[in-house]
């Protein structure tokens, strides 16, 4: 059990920066998801708190100590790789006492910490088997099982369900929950996929280009997005951003995205952008749940435009639907019942009180 | 909205032909054969004659008889060689040797190719490369050079290693060891990183990573490199006939030359049964281990 804390840490190797200063702070028993798109440095930052990688500057420390120079077995950290990594030649009981085994644990220890890691991962039939007898879900619990025997300060988890298919991702998503809750161990998982970032995180650390760009909880993540990278990272669909700017019309702040569809503001949200230049080019971001068919009575904040339709993708619980404005597109939710149809018209509400405003120039939402 | 469509201005100028698959097939299958019977004959025929010539008396091998036919068949041969001291000490030399000299080629080319393979440290990239290169250099440029180091080595320390059978424990791994290490770091190379990361993580030096992970993991490559090193040993015959004149110092290919040949008087029988007796090792080891030998040296040139 520790604490994991990372201070002005940089990754460059020859001439390329992969990490360029992350400070994070990862306390005892929290599960961590660095999540980005591929080489903002997620792994590079996994494999360094591992020690697999040197630190090029600053301080990684685990449980108080200074690791920087610590090799990795020396770290008291487990580690579940994306390929399984086991060891072909060895049975399931021995991966997973592979580690124990060479501290030269007592045989019974062993022996009692393997079954109960089994039994927890629901894989003691397969103790005596070889990896490549057993699936891919089967692997990763065994993966799992090597690094919970160990009973290390901290987990690190490289994209550890990528291998797998859609179906089983999402089953081991819940197995990989359940076994933090029983276990709490510190955890650090890196993903590409922000759904599993979401479901999987007590936090989530947004990396994009070696830096951090959010840190926050799942819900503060995609409710109060800090840039456009993070806006419109997470989330599925992704958010629409459109080209807008503001104008006051007769003491009111209209926001206006085309020539012909401009709304007023929200009370709250007129407050909040009072200070923002007229003429400063903006981007209004809007979820596409917070596009929906038009109702009878729209509550406050909720205005209808009109809009011809290009493609709809019934989904069966929601349709999705496409439509073009200034030349962007942008998707919007609404019930498979509001008569959506590819190339028809219809009359959409736009929630303005879950609007983002935010700066094109630096991208930062206002 | 205005459609589009590909519309097509000019067909194929070559008329479709639609070929048969199976026939194909069954054309590849007739020439595959018909090659292999070819070298299956060209490589056989000559075993096959020692065969032949060694269960015949010398009377019989020197009268103008068909050569592929054994009218009297006879063991003298055989019982000749294998009752003499001469021919067993030969044996005994030859076995000596090549199982000191695998032993010493597994001992420095499996760490060799790990570290080549796995700590990528300044210029291991050229210095794998040059392993190779060192074997390229034939045996038939160096072994006069050889000779004259190991003269002067003897006349500088007194230690004498011409004419002693351990002399090839030195020559032959500067054959064998540069082919094995090369082969090793290809297969170790094919070994995903993560296996050793895996290890180091769960506490293994480099030392219990290789022990422990690496040498089972690579057991197939293992086994071909010492089937390597072992027929190069067991076959090598420029460089013992060089390094060793006395009798009970040769190896069996340079022992069955120089004792059976009498000036010009050739024991073809018991040459012919000698090289038999000799290619029999060699032969056991590839029936038994055939397979991982084909997969140790194919490792690598495909992923998974």
């Amino acid at each position: 059990m520790a604490d994991v804390t990372l201070r002005k840490v940089i990754k460059r190797y020859d001439e390329v920066e992969a990490v360029r200063g992350i400070d994070l702070d990862i306390a005892d028993k929290e599960f961590v998801v660095l999540v980005g798109p591929s080489g903002c440095g997620k792994s590079t930052t996994l494999r360094m708190i591992a020690g697999l990688e040197d630190i090029t500057d600053g301080d990684i420390i685990i449980g108080g100590d200074v690791v920087n120079d610590v090799p990795p077995k020396d770290r008291d950290i487990a580690m579940v790789f994306q390929n399984y990594a086991l060891y072909p030649h060895m049975t399931v009981a021995e991966n997973m006492s592979f580690g124990l085994r060479l501290k030269r644990y007592p045989k019974a220890e062993i022996k009692s910490r393997v079954t109960e890691a089994a039994r927890m991962l629901d894989i003691t039939d397969l103790i005596d088997r070889k990896p490549k007898q057993l699936s891919g879900g089967q692997r990763q619990r065994v993966a799992m099982g090597r690094a919970i025997v160990r009973n290390p300060k901290v987990f690190l988890f490289d994209e550890p369900l990528s291998n797998l298919d859609a179906k089983l991702r999402v089953q081991m998503r819940i197995e990989i929950k359940k076994v933090h809750q029983k276990v709490r161990t510190t955890t650090v998982y890196v993903t590409h996929d922000q759904v599993e970032a979401m479901t999987l995180a007590d936090r989530v650390v947004v990396m994009n280009h070696g830096r951090i760009e959010q840190i926050g909880t799942p819900n503060d993540l995609y409710h109060k997005p800090a840039t456009r990278f993070v806006a419109g990272f997470i989330g599925s669909p992704a958010m629409n951003f459109v080209p807008c700017r503001l104008e006051e019309v007769g003491g009111r702040l209209n926001i206006r995205l085309t020539d012909r569809i401009a709304f007023p503001l929200p009370a709250a949200r007129a407050a909040r952008y009072q200070n923002v230049a007229r003429n400063e080019k903006l981007i209004l971001g809007i979820r596409p749940e917070h596009i929906t068919e038009a109702k009878q009575h729209t509550e406050p904040g909720v205005e209808t435009f009109d809009v011809v339709l290009d493609v709809t993708e019934p989904m069966g619980m929601e349709t999705l639907i496409y439509f073009m404005l200034e030349g962007i597109e942008v998707c919007g939710r609404v019930n498979p019942n509001a008569g959506a149809r590819d190339g028809a018209p219809l009359r959409l509400a736009v929630d303005l009180n879950n609007m983002h405003l935010l700066n094109e120039s630096t991208g930062v939402v206002l | 909205m205005a459609s589009t469509a590909i519309i097509n201005k000019a067909a194929p100028t070559r008329a479709v032909k639609y070929g048969s698959m199976s026939r194909d097939r069954k054309w590849a299958l007739r020439w595959s054969y018909f090659f292999l019977t070819l070298f299956a004959i060209f490589s056989l025929v000559k075993p096959l004659y020692m065969l032949i010539t060694s269960l015949k008396s010398s009377a019989e091998i020197s009268a103008a008889t068909n050569p592929w036919w054994v009218f009297h068949p006879t063991l003298e041969n055989y019982i000749g060689l294998l009752t003499s001291n001469q021919f067993l000490r030969f044996f005994w030399n030859s076995a000596l040797v090549s199982i000191f000299v695998v032993t010493i080629t597994m001992l420095i080319s499996v760490p060799a190719a790990f570290a080549l393979a796995r700590m990528r440290f300044w210029g291991s990239a050229t210095l794998a490369t040059g392993v190779f290169l060192t074997y390229l250099i034939p045996d038939s440029l160096l072994f006069i050079p050889l000779f004259k180091m190991f003269a002067v080595f003897g006349d500088w320390t007194g230690i004498q290693l011409i004419n002693r059978w351990y002399v090839l424990l030195i020559i032959y791994p500067t054959l064998t060891v540069p082919f094995c290490t090369w082969i090793m770091i290809g297969y170790f190379a094919s070994i995903p990183k993560e296996l050793d990361e895996a290890a180091i993580i769960d506490g293994a030096s480099w030392f219990q990573t290789l022990t422990r992970i690496f040498i089972p993991v690579a057991l197939p490559g293992l086994i071909a490199a010492t089937i390597f090193a072992f027929t190069v040993s067991w076959a090598q015959f420029l460089y013992p006939l060089v390094f060793t004149t006395s009798n009970d110092q040769l190896v069996l290919p340079v022992g069955i030359i120089t004792s059976l040949i009498k000036g010009d008087v050739f024991n073809w029988g018991q040459i012919m049964t000698g090289a038999l007796l000799g290619a029999a090792p060699p032969l056991i080891i590839y029936a038994f281990l055939m397979d991982y030998y084909i997969a140790g040296l194919t490792a690598g040139a495909t992923k998974g």
